[in-house]
């Protein structure tokens, strides 16, 4: 039961391709969150985070990747999220993570929320490889 | 799907109240919050109030730090207080003409 309770150290890549697969990278996220000494509101934010760049992934590009791994900072402990597919790319990156704007008919609160409750937020993306959303949380 | 399948209930029963309990929930993103709000707003088209029960301590956290209100959706603390709060706003409704 390697997977319920993950080596801090390792790296977990849970595919993304449907509904289900957003649940098990969200659960993925919070256990190694939790091992990392997470409390239970930062795991549930760290949770959250991955169920929308995962949602983002099932609903833009069809299937990808959440890798999870762990990082240390001194003595610090943080979790990395790496949300990468090989979408289409978003067109225009500073309007995606503005508030309020979708594409979708959706609240637009997706990347611009993630972006909020993570301690660092990158994102790549482009017709050719995709998007590659990178985020940082660390233990308070 | 669980908006028609409630929808049409709501006609079947001529229910007045819908309670929609997320206490198993350990998140609820953007993506949820939108189905919930959306839920709310085509049961109220139909003629019945929504109650949004059990959104856990770090859930409504983490929903407040991504932006996320569910502003004009009715909530209560749990079942209980959720069946109290349409009992008492029915009843509101019956009293006034």
């Amino acid at each position: 039961m390697r997977e319920q309770h993950p080596d801090v150290d390792a790296e977990y890549c849970v595919p993304v391709a449907s509904v289900n697969d957003i649940v098990t990278a969200r659960l993925q996220g919070r256990v190694l969150a939790e091992r990392l000494g997470f409390s239970a509101g930062e795991a549930t934010l760290v949770a959250t985070a991955i169920s929308e760049l995962a949602r983002n992934i099932v609903q833009y590009a069809g299937n990808g990747d959440i890798v999870l791994r762990s990082t240390t900072n001194g003595t610090r402990r943080g979790i990395v999220v790496v949300a990468r597919d090989r979408g289409p790319g978003i067109s225009d990156l500073k309007l995606a993570v503005r508030s309020g704007y979708s594409t979708s008919g959706g609240l637009g609160l997706g990347l611009p929320g993630v972006r909020r409750i993570v301690d660092d937020f990158q994102i790549v993306s482009n017709r050719e490889d995709g998007t590659t959303v990178t985020v940082t949380k660390w233990r308070f | 799907m669980l908006q028609s399948a409630l929808v049409e209930k709501v006609g079947k029963f001529r229910s007045r109240g819908v309670i929609v309990d997320v206490t198993a929930l350990d998140v609820l993103d953007s993506f949820a919050s939108r189905t919930l709000r959306d839920i709310a707003h085509i049961i109220r088209l139909r003629g019945a109030e929504t109650v949004i029960v059990g959104v856990q301590p770090e859930v409504a956290f983490a929903m407040v730090q991504l932006g996320i209100t569910l502003e004009k959706v009715s909530t209560a603390l749990d079942l209980e207080e959720g069946l109290a709060y349409l009992d008492q706003k029915l009843q509101h409704a019956r009293a006034t003409p």
